[in-house]
């Protein structure tokens, strides 16, 4: 086990997995929903550190990579209309659109700008008054709320010049959707923590008894991953199906009750198409109607867009687990983070882009090969 | 862009009847909104999101959050030049998958 020098806290690392080694008698299959930890498995080789009966299955927990095309064509659009300043985060400047993206939109003369914050979007508005400023508000439940406040304060301080194209999406619904899915083999969940910070706890004990799954909340180091996976092989080898609190530092049961509130008075609960995957009922959220003025879709009329998904790309079934992302024909050949087919090849948080980078180019034939064979910065 | 990073505040104001606060992420410093964690004090800790504090952090855990994220360059991620980093992607030469040393981002960020 030469790559658990690496870890933050070598001894206490062993002893996790010591202790995961000894505990599991069976197969298992385990799904991390947040993009975050899928990068933090692949980087660390966590996957190949642990028994061979236990299995990583990479989630749908990216937000760049399911968000739909059709929204990110209306994105390149509205970007590209004069008058317009389109504010994004940085992860969606190369996230292909039907044949370009934002960072070509810029260079074609767009006023695309890269923003840290929301609240940096309203003070470009407040700044440019005779512009139209559109904030691209993608993300879960994390930002969500953020989004939710700079809506709020446009309208506290009645600036009209802003809006936001809004595409966010909730963890929930997408675990019912993946547990029954007729191609589901996920046991138990890691559930993404900071989704939890927000969102608290509350919403899971339903989902574990329906569907005897545990649901074990985990951080994003190393350590916090193998800590989430000991207490779901436990619950699972015990034939148990609770929600385990694991990133208990971060994650309070009843949430941030002020973030959970302003998402409750800005937004409403909507279906939500998931690029990939398909519409998931109650999955996503829109502007209520007390903000719709705020909405980018009603303010600039898009229409006519063809989209057309990249035949070849098979993100689909990578971000529901059904194939690892080198199983893809068109893995680090056609699609690269450079020609990126798909966005989980350039999202920061998608799985693709972390086998490209960390170098799993190949598909292993068995967990045994020599752990040398990991690429672990 | 779901990670966040936790970050300890160093001033604590109002903007526009905002409650904001100055927030130090291990040398980079950056206004935060504070509006969800309004009882955030100076010197406390927080997991800063796009820009807001979302929860309290003690000290140890966020420092050794912060130690990790920037020996795997996540900090560089966050808060470098994102029209730098979208470059990288896509304006230089193809890197060979067959040569395992050419490995793209990391070696083009340090
Ligand atoms: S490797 Fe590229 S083409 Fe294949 S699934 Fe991933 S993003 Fe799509």
């Amino acid at each position: 086990m030469k790559y658990i020098d690496e870890f933050q806290d070598p001894g206490l690392a062993r002893r996790l997995l010591d202790d995961i080694h000894a505990t599991v008698t069976r197969p298992w299959a385990l799904m991390e929903v947040c993009g975050g930890q899928t990068h933090t498995i692949i980087r660390h080789g966590i996957d190949q550190l642990l028994p061979d009966q236990v299995e990583l299955i990479h989630g749908p927990g990216c937000p760049v990579c399911v968000t739909p095309l059709e929204v990110i064509d209306k994105a390149l659009e509205i970007a590209s209309r004069p008058g317009v300043i389109f504010c994004s985060f940085g992860d969606m400047l190369r996230v292909p659109g039907t044949g370009r993206d934002l960072f070509q939109v810029r260079g074609e003369g767009g006023d695309v700008r890269v923003v840290y914050s929301p609240l940096d979007a309203l003070e470009v508005a407040r700044r440019n008054p005779d512009r139209q400023v559109v904030f691209f508000g993608i993300g879960f439940e994390t930002t969500a709320p953020p989004n939710a406040m700079t809506v709020y304060q446009a309208k506290k301080h009645g600036i009209t010049n802003f809006s936001l194209l809004v595409s966010h999406v909730r963890v929930p619904p997408a675990i019912e959707a993946i547990m029954n899915s007729p191609s589901c083999r996920v046991q138990a969940f890691l559930a993404a923590g900071h989704v939890c910070s927000v969102m608290g706890t509350t919403e899971y004990p339903e989902l574990a008894a329906r569907y005897r799954v545990p649901i074990v909340v985990t951080g994003f180091e190393p350590l916090d991953i193998l800590e989430g996976v000991r207490r779901a092989v436990r619950q699972l080898e015990r034939g148990e199906h609770t929600v385990d609190n694991a990133y208990a530092r971060a994650v309070r049961p009843e949430g941030n009750p002020a973030a959970l509130a302003m998402l409750e008075d800005v937004f409403e609960v909507t279906d939500r198409a998931w690029r990939g995957i398909g519409t998931i009922p109650a999955s996503g959220w829109r502007l209520s109607p007390r903000y719709r003025d705020f909405d980018a879709e009603h303010r600039f009329s898009v229409t006519g867009i063809d989209t057309r998904e990249p035949a070849a790309c098979r993100s689909g079934e990578v971000l529901q687990g059904l194939i690892k992302p080198h199983e893809c024909e068109a893995f680090g050949k056609a699609c690269t983070p450079r020609t990126p087919l798909g966005a989980t090849m350039v999202s920061s948080e998608g799985a693709c882009a972390a086998y490209y980078l960390y170098r799993r180019l190949e598909i292993p034939t068995a967990k045994t090969a020599p752990l040398e064979a990991t690429p672990v910065v | 862009m779901c990670l966040a990073v936790p970050g300890r505040v160093i001033d604590i104001g109002e903007r526009d009847g905002t409650r904001m606060a100055t927030v130090d992420f291990g040398g980079v410093v950056k206004d935060v909104c504070l509006e969800y964690l309004p009882d955030l004090r100076v010197g406390e800790y927080a997991i800063v999101h796009v820009g807001f504090a979302l929860q309290r952090l003690d000290e140890e855990s966020a420092l050794k959050t912060l130690e990790l994220f920037a020996e795997l360059g996540m900090l560089q991620e966050e808060f470098g030049d994102p029209w730098e980093q979208a470059e990288q992607f896509g304006g230089v030469p193809e890197p060979d998958p067959t040569h395992p040393e050419d490995v793209p981002r990391e070696a083009a960020q340090q």
